[in-house]
């Protein structure tokens, strides 16, 4: 029993806190949130260089073969600093592809997802937004060898950053129907499209499939792999929000609180008042809990594997509920002045909105732990 | 990081579970003559002040292997491990830290044996949260102190054969925190007289005790004159080291599934009920977060950080969570919530355990103030 991080993890989170500080304070988020590709090159290639878009991938792809535990670590810090890029999108791609793909297709796609050269995101939802792998609709229909896609995948990570794109479909109406193509961006009758939001440091777009020939050595696994794998997607997805949404909490507290002591009103600093301090406290706690939920969830995917999925389903029900409450307290503890454009608060409450709904809000999950705990 | 557990402790978990199998009795067949041998059962094994040193009679038992012995015997109902809590969670680890060999030699075997009966001496009429500005005079004459004042809220004062008092020996010292001082007083001491407190329940836990004119030596007090405060902090932390919160809280989660799945709602049973499944589902993932918030505080302690004020965490967690519990449960009951059921009783009792050892608004202060850096009120 030990829960703490190792004095490498230690050290991991102060390299990347001290890169993000350095290379993409918030002046630098603005910019690129103001760009069109929604995230930068030049530091997508840096992230690459110091081996973080393999940390978790085997070395023989050119990944450091780590943990989730250490990607954990990254993750709170590209929160904490609100770091626009497709990261999340391209871990959560490249580890799907790592688990179920082909020894071709692995040696075809991880060495360049690894490398920074290509950009790759999954593409779940259908025009339904509900999150399982039963509600996935769009069809292939058997041709040519292999299938011909068409439809619609909406709330697609980073979509027009992408070059590579793991898309859920159907054959038929059961469970083992379900499967993962690897469509590029490239092929005949792929479209993407920018969905604009308010936190545009988080790209999401829709893709549109028409009749997109999908051959028999694009689908991951070289076979259908069913619900399973496609639930193991949303249960990734959802620990690596859950993880960055501890950061976002932090960057929400650290702001405030210093804004608590600095602001002064009826002759003190602000936060000498019950009604400023004690919302912060209980930020404070929330930050707390959702670090050991966390934690628990990411040791347990690699270790405990049968406890991931209720550990996970806690860990993002607790992260949606008071990630947004925290986003919420932080501008209302700031007054006016985070109600404006020109104060960083606005950034991270938007980023705690995206942070609730994607990869399912809190009556999601809270809906699994009940199933789980036999409730 | 790693949750799994080494073989030894898995062993002892196991040892733990054999013993509970062959000495617990189910809670409705433990007669009146149990607890008498259960605690000399706990005795024979050391498992009463498990993890104090050996040297002083503890069972030198490893902080996670007390966490384990807590958490089964917590999951089989057990009582809790020896007969006197306040003076094992408070008084044994204060003396341990801060008493000379003659305190530790009269006052540590007691505790151990199941032989001591301690009340903690910390709230007055004035004073509650604010335990900083305490007011209870100890005059030094001689080498005695003479005690004059009161302490109320005072729980088991009526049975305790000792008080942990703390008293102000220097009414002019610089800081106020600076002139207090803790004095071990027998409740037998002349001149200390005790008046019963019926709590909402209709129990009487807790006291006011008068005092007046009572000497106690000057041997008795623990610590360095002036030093109390420092020794109370550190028996405070010990309360809030957050694993017994944890494991009390997931009985009571425990027992409100077992309510959920007998009851109704709306004529269709409960648990089909989205909002009653919402809400027991919150109350699982918030308790999880409890249990790993104390493995998380344990792994520091290991490490060799004293317990601080982040383990108010859970102190505050359990405080906004008993009453809402409490509340489903009485939702779930229906009318039968205006009986005298256990629950009915938990929902006016957590009253109680929610605001001893500090409410949740004093939890909040010490998180905004020790950890954030916020000014104070």
């Amino acid at each position: 029993m030990d829960f703490g991080f190792s004095e490498e993890q230690d050290l991991l989170r102060a390299q990347v806190r001290k890169f993000l500080e350095d290379q993409c304070p918030l002046e630098q988020v603005r910019q690129i949130a103001a760009g069109d590709e929604g995230y930068c090159p030049r530091l997508w290639g840096q992230l690459a260089e110091l081996g973080w878009l393999g940390l978790t991938l085997p070395e023989e792809f050119g990944g450091l073969g780590l943990s989730w535990v250490d990607l954990v670590v990254i993750l709170e810090e590209t929160g904490r600093s609100l770091f626009p890029s497709p990261l999340l999108s391209t871990l959560l791609a490249a580890t799907v592809i790592d688990q179920h793909g082909t020894a071709e297709q692995r040696q075809r796609w991880l060495p360049a997802l690894i490398d920074g050269s290509s950009i790759a995101t999954v593409a779940l939802l259908d025009e339904q937004d509900y999150l399982v792998p039963q509600a996935i609709q769009l069809q292939g229909a058997a041709g040519d060898g292999g299938y011909r896609l068409s439809g619609e995948k909406r709330f697609v990570q980073d979509a027009t950053a992408a070059d590579l794109f793991l898309v859920a479909f159907r054959t038929g109406p059961g469970d083992d129907d379900l499967g993962l193509a690897l469509v590029p961006r490239q092929a005949q009758g792929v479209s993407v499209a920018d969905t604009e939001g308010w936190d545009r440091t988080k790209r999401s777009g829709v893709l549109t499939l028409d009749a997109v020939q999908v051959d028999a050595d694009q689908l991951l696994g070289a076979a259908m792999l069913g619900a399973p794998a496609i639930a193991s997607i949303i249960d990734y997805g959802a620990l690596a929000v859950s993880a960055e949404a501890i950061g976002v909490c932090e960057g929400i507290l650290n702001l405030t609180s210093q804004y608590a002591l600095d602001r002064e009103q009826f002759g003190s600093p602000i936060g000498r008042y019950q009604g400023v301090k004690h919302p912060l406290a209980e930020i404070y706690v929330d930050i707390e809990c959702m670090k050991s939920l966390v934690y628990y969830a990411a040791w347990a995917l690699e270790a405990q594997p049968d406890d991931a999925p209720a550990a996970i389903a806690k860990a993002k029900a607790y992260a949606a509920e008071r990630t947004c409450n925290a986003g919420v307290a932080g501008v209302q503890l700031h007054g006016a002045i985070g109600y404006t454009d020109e104060y960083d608060m606005q950034l991270f409450m938007k980023r705690s909105k995206w942070s609730r709904a994607t990869y399912g809000d809190e009556d999601f999950h809270y809906d699994r732990v009940a199933g789980y705990g036999g409730i | 990081m790693d949750f799994d557990f080494t073989e030894k402790e898995q062993a002892f978990r196991a040892e733990v579970k054999q013993f509970i199998a062959d000495n617990l009795p189910p809670p409705e067949q433990r007669g009146e003559d149990f607890e008498k041998h259960w605690h000399a059962k706990l005795i024979e094994k050391k498992w009463i002040g498990f993890s104090w040193p050996k040297e002083y009679g503890g069972g030198g038992g490893t902080l996670i292997e007390q966490f384990i012995l807590k958490e089964e015997m917590s999951k089989a109902l057990a009582p809790d491990l020896g007969s006197d809590f306040m003076g094992l969670t408070w008084v044994g680890p204060a003396l341990i830290r801060h008493g000379t060999e003659e305190q530790k030699k009269e006052f540590l075997p007691d505790l151990l044996n199941c032989r001591s009966s301690w009340c903690t001496g910390y709230s007055e009429p004035d004073v509650g949260s604010d335990l900083g500005s305490l007011k209870l005079r100890a005059v030094r004459d001689g080498d005695d102190y003479v005690i004059n004042g009161s302490k109320i809220w005072t729980t088991r004062a009526h049975v305790a054969r000792y008080i942990f008092l703390t008293v102000r020996t220097n009414p002019e010292a610089q800081s106020r925190y600076s002139g207090i001082s803790v004095l071990l007083t027998p409740m037998n001491t002349p001149g200390i007289e005790v008046r019963p407190i019926v709590n909402i329940v209709g129990q009487h836990h807790f006291n006011q005790v008068f005092f007046t004119d009572v000497r106690v030596p000057v041997s008795a007090r623990l610590g360095a004159e002036g030093e109390g405060w420092k020794v109370v902090m550190g028996a405070l932390a010990n309360e809030r080291s957050g694993i017994s919160e944890s494991t009390g809280m997931e009985r009571h989660l425990e027992k409100l599934k077992e309510l959920a799945r007998n009851s109704q709602k709306g004529g269709k049973p409960a648990l089909q009920d989205a909002e009653v499944r919402r809400k027991l589902a919150r109350f699982e993932t918030q308790i999880s977060a409890m249990r790993l918030n104390g493995l998380r505080n344990l792994t520091k302690q290991i490490k060799g950080a004293q317990p601080s004020s982040e383990t108010s965490v859970n102190k505050l967690l359990r405080g906004i969570l008993e009453i809402p519990m409490a509340d489903l449960a009485m939702s779930l009951l229906g009318n039968e919530a205006s009986g005298m059921g256990e629950w009915q009783f938990d929902a006016l009792n957590f009253h109680g355990t929610v605001i001893g050892g500090g409410s949740p608004n004093i939890q909040r202060n010490i998180i905004a103030e020790r950890v954030l850096g916020l000014p104070k009120d």
